[in-house]
């Protein structure tokens, strides 16, 4: 295995250029993925080497492309679309949860619909509430969508490759803010040490990433970054905390988070998504219906839009103060 | 219809405030981004686009319109909200992030709401073209003969919202006029590669109303086309479609490397600079001297000068107050 370090935009190129490599179905097409290499550079390179044809700028018309991807993987392709941020997928989402989502279950699993699409997500640079959401919940919400959220380079070059070999759609969702960019601050543990050549990270397995006694914390994403700089605090204040980065929404390891539920008897669910009706919620039900929930607390986003203004945004994202007081508040409590 | 000395000389104006506010702006966004680039450092964080060059298509059409007409904008909104006379402090204010701003902080520069100019923007691509059918048609339910124009780049004119908005405001008949700004580059995509005909103004035809083009960036010319369109909203006549040609002088944002761009090519649209253009017009026909041009710009400065002092010495918003405002 290599020791060398890459990025995480780095690892997602790499990995769709081995798949397009190895197999002529897959293309990718989406907004500035051509000659710019993706606004977030998810697909620097490709267009050097594969041409027009198979990496394939669009217009900005998402119900489109996003709908022609639904089409074509009908048809035996693979598209990888990219729809540069989250936020935008309003525009296109009945194509998405009506079509994209449903078409397998309604032909009675006759039509295989293997579509990556591929987004942004995430603030913390002050873009304000239309550039800067989390929403994979909303995603996962919708039955016939697997939702994969990578907090670095290793698991997010695995996790493409696996998406794009699964006959299912996958919603890829990637931090702005661990991709590595030259523009925009990364947290030094998202650019990992990557093998060169392809491997797979499954679907559905969660990564303990620490080892705790304490409590559970259950993330994913930038979050998995900011709770192990809470864990690092804790520890000195004599708290072990576990944390575990769930890496996939859909298919959702549920049996890991019960099993450490079991074990630390405190689960705290850190979420940059919205508080309400999410994946704090869904945590909660899980380890609730296992018999295991005893002590719960959550940190997401206070149910308000993303605030532009920096102090404004800093309130409302959770960070490793906001998490590490949530943490001991919870071992301060009786029991 | 030609614009008379006093309209020349507010689009003149207009448009180097504009450009100024810009420039200006291009220079406070990379303070704290310096040496190293990073966007979410500094006084003014997050995206940044800007205008410069595409001043004639605000000021061409914002001439014909008062403070009850409905203006939508896109993510590259500042000419626009400019022209239509939004109060400068407060939107500076805004996009520095201030509890004084437009929206007290909460917006950004791509979420001006001006609700006394009836001025709005948005950072999705064409979500600006409904919202302004709905002006219209609330305008014309009060039988009021305001109008509203939605603005937005050429790539917009690829969204699904465009066209079902084409075919809403032609069947209703709403006073509306759709002004697509051509500015050559959706992000990194040429309109050759991204729109199957050459002008947009063609598409009017497939909605039975009169669309036009309106080449060469000049504000002169848009305001005549924006003067057609607006006088037949107004009298009842129905919705209007014109594609204006314009440049775009920066990135798509502040830090977009623009490796798409040919070399050479912003300055060889520097060098058909629509205001430089307009100043000499007006200097040939005596409406403007060297004096008088100097004590213009100089007045614009101070009034640039006020606006981003009020920015910078206006305080944050209390961190709690992100919790305000969800719902009124």
């Amino acid at each position: 295995m290599s020791e060398r370090k890459i990025t995480m935009s780095k690892a997602i190129a790499e990995a769709i250029d081995l798949e397009m490599a190895r197999d002529p179905k897959v293309f990718v097409m989406g907004e500035d993925v051509g000659i710019y290499g993706g606004i977030f550079s998810s697909t620097t390179g490709l267009f050097a080497k594969y041409g027009g044809d198979r990496v394939k700028d669009t217009p900005i018309s998402e119900t489109a492309f996003i709908g022609a991807a639904t089409g074509a993987a009908a048809e035996g392709m693979r598209p990888i679309v990219e729809l540069m941020f989250v936020d935008f997928f309003g525009v296109c989402m009945d194509q998405i949860y009506n079509h994209l989502a449903k078409n397998t279950y309604m032909s009675g699993g006759s039509v295989k619909l293997p579509v990556v699409l591929m987004t942004a997500y995430g603030g913390g640079y002050n873009d304000a509430a239309q550039h800067s959401q989390s929403l994979y919940s909303l995603f996962a919400h919708v039955p016939g969508l697997k939702v994969v959220v990578p907090s670095n380079a290793y698991d997010a070059k695995g996790l493409m490759h696996t998406a794009i070999r699964d006959d299912n759609p996958v919603m890829y969702f990637f931090h702005k803010g661990l991709m590595g960019l030259g523009w925009m601050s990364s947290p030094a543990t998202a650019s990992t040490p990557v093998p060169e050549g392809d491997y797979t990270v499954p679907l559905g397995q969660a990564k303990v990433v620490r080892e705790g006694q304490d409590l559970t914390i259950v993330t994913l994403g930038w979050m998995v970054h900011r709770s192990l700089e809470a864990a690092a605090e804790l520890e000195k204040a004599g708290i072990s905390a576990e944390i575990i980065d769930l890496r996939t929404l859909v298919p959702l390891d549920r049996e890991t988070v019960i099993k450490s539920a079991q074990k630390t008897g405190r689960v705290l669910v850190v979420d940059e998504d919205y508080q309400s009706f999410g994946l704090s919620g869904e945590i909660a039900a899980t380890v609730a219906e296992a018999g295991a929930l005893k002590s719960f607390r959550r940190v997401a986003v206070p149910d308000v839009p993303i605030p532009y203004s920096r102090p404004l945004e800093q309130y409302v994202l959770p960070n490793p103060q906001t998490i590490a007081q949530a943490a001991q508040g919870m071992l301060e409590m009786v029991g | 219809m030609q614009p008379s000395r006093d309209q020349l000389m507010w689009m003149y104006r207009t448009m180097i405030l504009i450009r100024r506010y810009e420039e200006r702006m291009a220079e406070v966004y990379f303070e704290g981004k310096t040496p190293r680039f990073d966007i979410g450092w500094g006084p003014v964080p997050g995206e940044m686009h800007l205008a410069a060059g595409q001043e004639p298509v605000a000021v061409g059409v914002m001439s014909h319109l008062g403070d009850h007409d409905t203006v939508t904008g896109p993510h590259r909104p500042h000419h626009l909200a400019i022209a239509k006379g939004v109060n400068l402090k407060a939107m500076t204010a805004e996009i520095f992030g201030k509890k004084t701003g437009l929206g007290q902080g909460k917006g950004g520069h791509m979420h001006l709401f001006d609700v006394a100019k009836k001025f709005s923007c948005s950072g999705l691509v064409g979500a600006g073209f409904p919202p302004a059918l709905g002006a219209a048609l609330a305008a014309k339910m009060q039988g009021k003969n305001w109008v509203a124009v939605a603005f937005a780049g050429e790539g917009a004119a690829n969204q699904g919202s465009f066209h079902e908005s084409l075919n809403l405001a032609a069947l209703w008949k709403l006073p509306v006029i759709l002004v697509i700004e051509d500015n050559s580059y959706g992000i990194s995509v040429p309109k050759a590669a991204s729109t199957a005909v050459p002008t947009n103004a063609d598409r009017a035809a497939a909605y039975g109303i009169p669309g036009a083009f309106v080449p060469n960036n000049d504000p002169v010319a848009v305001f005549e086309a924006a003067g057609i369109a607006v006088e037949r909203a107004r009298q009842g006549q129905g919705p209007s479609l014109l594609e204006i040609k314009t440049d775009r002088y920066f990135g798509h944002f502040q830090g977009d490397p623009e490796l798409y761009r040919p070399k050479g090519e912003v300055d060889t649209l520097k060098g058909h600079d629509p205001i430089a253009r307009l100043r000499t017009k007006l200097m040939e026909g005596g409406v403007l001297s060297e004096d008088s041009d100097a004590a213009l710009r100089k007045a614009v400065e101070a009034e640039l000068e006020e606006a981003y002092a009020f920015a910078r010495n206006s305080p944050y918003p209390e961190p709690t107050e992100a919790l305000k405002h969800v719902f009124v």
